[in-house]
């Protein structure tokens, strides 16, 4: 394994393995806030005892989250110091910001977690409303930092060297708007529809169960509208690549050879020797359609660039095909809940819903991995598009599988355990007995 | 001063407040290790229950000096990752580690007591006594004038150049002074936590024997410093007072912690240890990595920093009344004040 291999592999295992939590850490907060003040509102005990132990697994999740972007912003330096001594006066202020927002985000997180007895109900909601609103910014900047990779801006190219820098420009980049709304929308589709999925399994095996049809409700609440969202954002940022990084949407397609009217390529696998994509359906003038709102539009290919220039493009294709493939499913599952909800039918007990959103559980998060790979693959070979080569940003220092394999194998042993802490958490989850007493109260059926 | 010196200084002042608030954090996790007597498990509940609440965000001073680094000092941060790439992978090692497996014990299900949730409990502690240690080797890396900009090799050169420079008696006499540090903030400050007055007077035995020890490893982190850091530390203007200052605070440290004052001991310890880094920083001006690399040449544009400082001042204005309510909320249990 080279260096340089070994450096990306690192660099994509620790983005990867962070991502997760970040998510969760996106959305979490905002489920836990929306149980706390339905319990404000209705005084049913059952929504609190949600929200605390909602917290109780996030708090788990969080921790890693926080300790593994640590991580991160060390390996910026670790692996890549040409690209931050390139980068860092240009873009740092996103990640300055970004780290504003881990502040205040763990400051009210240590408040909501710790301080369920030692201030007010309200002022513990607006703590947890500081934990979503900073949770969802510290996602934002850092995504806009990501956003200026693939659109660098802000800067003039001298010799090699950045001039006229404008850190203000760079975070305007081009792909700053698409790019944020895409990844905000997917943190709150996956987790609203991870948590949704273990509920609805629960339900599947107890659907009278009042705890977890409160909790399959706020999370659809927070995960269904996302989804439905998420098909046209992910439009806005094809509809983007398509002007700015033409070589990275021939390689989520699998287009070839520029041509006008060119057809959508769903599945299949390319053959990049032959220049063909094989076994795949084609939809004629759809792709022309798709990305610039125009049947006959010219859609540029990957013999547009030298080949020493192509991404590995089976990779980024089937990684495009499975996040829209998914994508798709989890946009109609929503549609399916709004439609039954408007018809105000009995969820938990329609027993095909409930399957198709168990089945859902992970695919918002695959699809989150998948999107950034079609990202960060579909970059490649430049760290910063068509300006710093990844190759040329890679740290002098050899060896560097030996760092990659022992993070690896320290990611492996953490995911193993966070996933058995939370399944010990779900087991012990309320089952109805518990809570008949309230059901008796308050004699409301759902 | 220049706007790259007034950078330097807040990122410098972040690395203080991370040595004051997340460097106790893991001097407790050192103390969970050495927890003895009868009342070993309410030592460690006591340590829990004082990190529990604020961890996280002691833990942050650390990302932002990293991110105002490399925001403003791009080609510091770029040499420092690369030099230092060994020793700073093996501290981010120990952070994951202590942070995750602080959650684990504390919020991994099982009851407390449970026998597989205390494995989590000696992880944290082990990692939490190996990081620190990490960590001021490599300050004692920088502080020696080490990392000057070289080229990369392989085979002999790459111990000179990825090795020699933290793997070295001076660096890792730093390291056990910042092990050593942390441990008798950590102990200090649990003195104002508890509320039984045994286990206070066990954490006051603790500062007291740690803030001796204190005096030992600074003494022979000089001893073991590099002549040109040995001579500035002494011989600058500045020296002598900033000495005697130090050596005022120590003494007021331990004197209240002796006659069991415990604010001033706090007030007086967390001074201590600010002015100890405040040396470094000053014993090192104008360089931000000795013996080459200045603080001016390392700076980026100013239109970067003009804005990283206009975001400090608006990050301030959110962030200091937040962190004031979390410390009231939390450590205003002052419970010292009970008796
Ligand atoms: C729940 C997750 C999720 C879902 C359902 C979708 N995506 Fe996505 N997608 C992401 C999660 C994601 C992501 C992980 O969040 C990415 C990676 C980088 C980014 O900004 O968002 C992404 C990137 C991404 C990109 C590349 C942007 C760039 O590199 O600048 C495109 C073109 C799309 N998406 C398009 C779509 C389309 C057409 C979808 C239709 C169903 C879709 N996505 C569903
Ligand atoms: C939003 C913040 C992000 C930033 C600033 C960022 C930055 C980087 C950098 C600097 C590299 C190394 C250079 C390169 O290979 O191009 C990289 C590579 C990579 N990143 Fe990202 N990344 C981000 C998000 C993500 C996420 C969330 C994932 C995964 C889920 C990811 C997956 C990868 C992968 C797989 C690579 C290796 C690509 C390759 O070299 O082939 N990135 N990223
Ligand atoms: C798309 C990519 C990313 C997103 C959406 C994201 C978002 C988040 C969020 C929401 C948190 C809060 C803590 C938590 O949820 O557990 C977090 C933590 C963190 N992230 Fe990321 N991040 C991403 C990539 C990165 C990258 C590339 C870096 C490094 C440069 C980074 C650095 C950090 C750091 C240092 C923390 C810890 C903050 C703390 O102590 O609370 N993140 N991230």
């Amino acid at each position: 394994m080279s260096d340089l291999l070994a450096a990306r592999s690192q660099m994509g295992i620790s983005l990867a393995f962070h991502i997760v939590f970040a998510v969760v850490g996106i959305a979490m907060p905002l489920m836990m806030v929306l149980a706390e003040r339905r319990w404000q509102v209705t005084g049913h005990d059952i929504y609190l005892d949600l929200a605390k132990r909602w917290a109780k697994g996030t708090a788990t999740l969080f921790a890693v989250g926080a300790v593994s972007g640590t991580v991160l912003s060390f390996e910026l330096g670790l692996l890549w110091p040409r690209f931050m001594e390139f980068a860092g006066a240009i873009i740092g202020m996103p990640f300055s910001l970004e780290g504003f927002a881990f502040f205040t985000e763990a400051i009210f997180l240590g408040i909501y977690l710790y301080g369920w007895d030692r201030i007010s109900p309200r002022a513990h909601l607006w703590a947890g409303v500081g934990v979503a609103v900073s949770g969802a910014a510290s996602g934002i900047f850092v995504v806009i930092a990501n956003a200026w990779m693939n659109a660098p801006a802000g800067f003039e190219l001298v010799d090699g060297r950045a001039v006229n820098v404008d850190p203000i420009a760079a975070m305007g980049n081009a792909a700053a708007v698409s790019q944020t709304i895409h990844m905000t929308l997917a943190a709150y589709a996956a987790t609203g529809f991870a948590v949704a999925g273990i509920h609805a399994v629960l339900l599947l095996r107890d659907p009278a169960n009042a705890f977890h049809r409160r909790a399959l409700q706020i999370a659809l609440m927070v995960g269904a509208p996302a989804a439905v969202l998420q098909p046209l954002s992910g439009d806005l940022a094809a509809r983007h690549i398509a002007v700015h990084q033409p070589v990275k949407l021939a390689a989520a397609e699998a287009v070839f050879s520029t041509e006008a009217s060119a057809p959508l390529t769903l599945g299949g696998w390319p053959d990049v020797d032959a220049h063909v994509t094989r076994f795949a359906v084609q939809i004629p003038y759809a792709l022309s359609l798709l990305a610039f709102h125009d049947p006959h539009a010219v859609v540029k290919g990957l013999d547009a660039v030298p080949r020493d220039d192509w991404p590995n493009v089976p990779a980024v294709h089937l990684s495009f095909q499975v996040m829209v493939a998914l994508g798709t499913y989890l946009a109609l599952v929503s549609l399916w809940v709004g439609w039954l909800a408007w018809r105000r039918r009995d969820l938990a007990h329609h027993r095909w819903l409930m399957r198709a959103i168990a089945f859902a559980t992970p695919m918002g998060f695959i699809a989150v991995e998948a999107g950034w790979m079609v990202t960060e693959l579909g970059r490649q070979p430049w760290v910063i598009y068509g300006v710093l080569r990844t190759s040329d940003a890679v740290t002098p220092m050899p060896g560097l599988v030996v760092p990659f394999l022992t993070f690896t194998l320290l990611y492996c042993f953490l995911g193993v355990i966070v996933v058995w802490l939370l399944y010990r958490q779900i087991l012990r989850s309320p089952t109805m007995p518990e809570w008949r007493g309230f059901y008796m109260r308050s004699g409301s059926g759902t | 001063m220049t706007l790259a010196d007034v950078l330097a200084g807040v990122i410098f002042l972040a690395l203080n407040a991370y040595a004051l608030l997340g460097g106790a954090d893991f001097g407790g996790g050192a103390w969970d290790l050495l927890a003895t007597g009868p009342r070993k498990e309410r030592q460690r509940e006591l340590i829990a229950e004082a990190i529990g609440p604020v961890w996280e965000a002691n833990h942050v001073w650390l990302i932002l000096a990293l991110v105002l680094l490399f925001t403003c000092f791009p080609p510091a941060f770029a040499r420092l990752g690369t030099l230092l790439h060994i020793p700073l992978s093996l501290v981010l090692i120990g952070i994951v580690l202590r942070g995750s497996a602080f959650t684990f014990w504390r919020y991994g299900g099982g009851g407390h007591g449970d026998q597989e949730q205390r494995h989590w409990g000696v992880v944290f502690a082990v990692a939490s006594l190996i990081t620190p240690l990490l960590l001021g080797t490599t300050v004692g890396a920088i502080a020696s004038g080490a990392l000057a900009d070289r080229a990369a090799g392989t085979g002999d050169a790459f111990y000179a150049t990825y090795v020699a420079p933290w793997l070295n008696p001076f660096a890792l006499s730093v390291g056990a002074f910042a092990l050593v540090a942390f441990a008798f903030l950590a102990a200090v400050y649990l003195t104002m936590e508890g509320e039984e007055r045994e286990l206070r007077e066990d954490f006051r035995r603790r500062a007291l024997a740690s803030g001796v020890a204190l005096f030992g490893v600074a003494l022979s982190a000089l001893l073991l410093s590099p002549t040109a850091v040995r001579r500035a530390l002494v011989f600058a203007s500045w020296a002598v007072p900033l000495h005697l200052l130090t050596g005022a605070a120590a003494v007021t440290a331990l004197a209240a912690l002796w006659y069991r004052r415990w604010r001033l001991a706090r007030a007086a310890a967390a001074a201590q240890v600010s002015l100890i880094l405040w040396g470094w920083a000053l014993g090192q001006r104008p360089y931000i990595l000795p013996p080459d690399l200045t603080v001016a040449a390392a700076a980026g544009p100013p239109a970067t920093l003009r804005l990283a400082l206009a975001a400090l001042v608006l990050g301030a204005v959110v962030l200091l009344p937040s962190l004031y309510y979390l410390f009231r909320v939390f450590k205003a249990g002052n419970r010292v004040s009970l008796e």
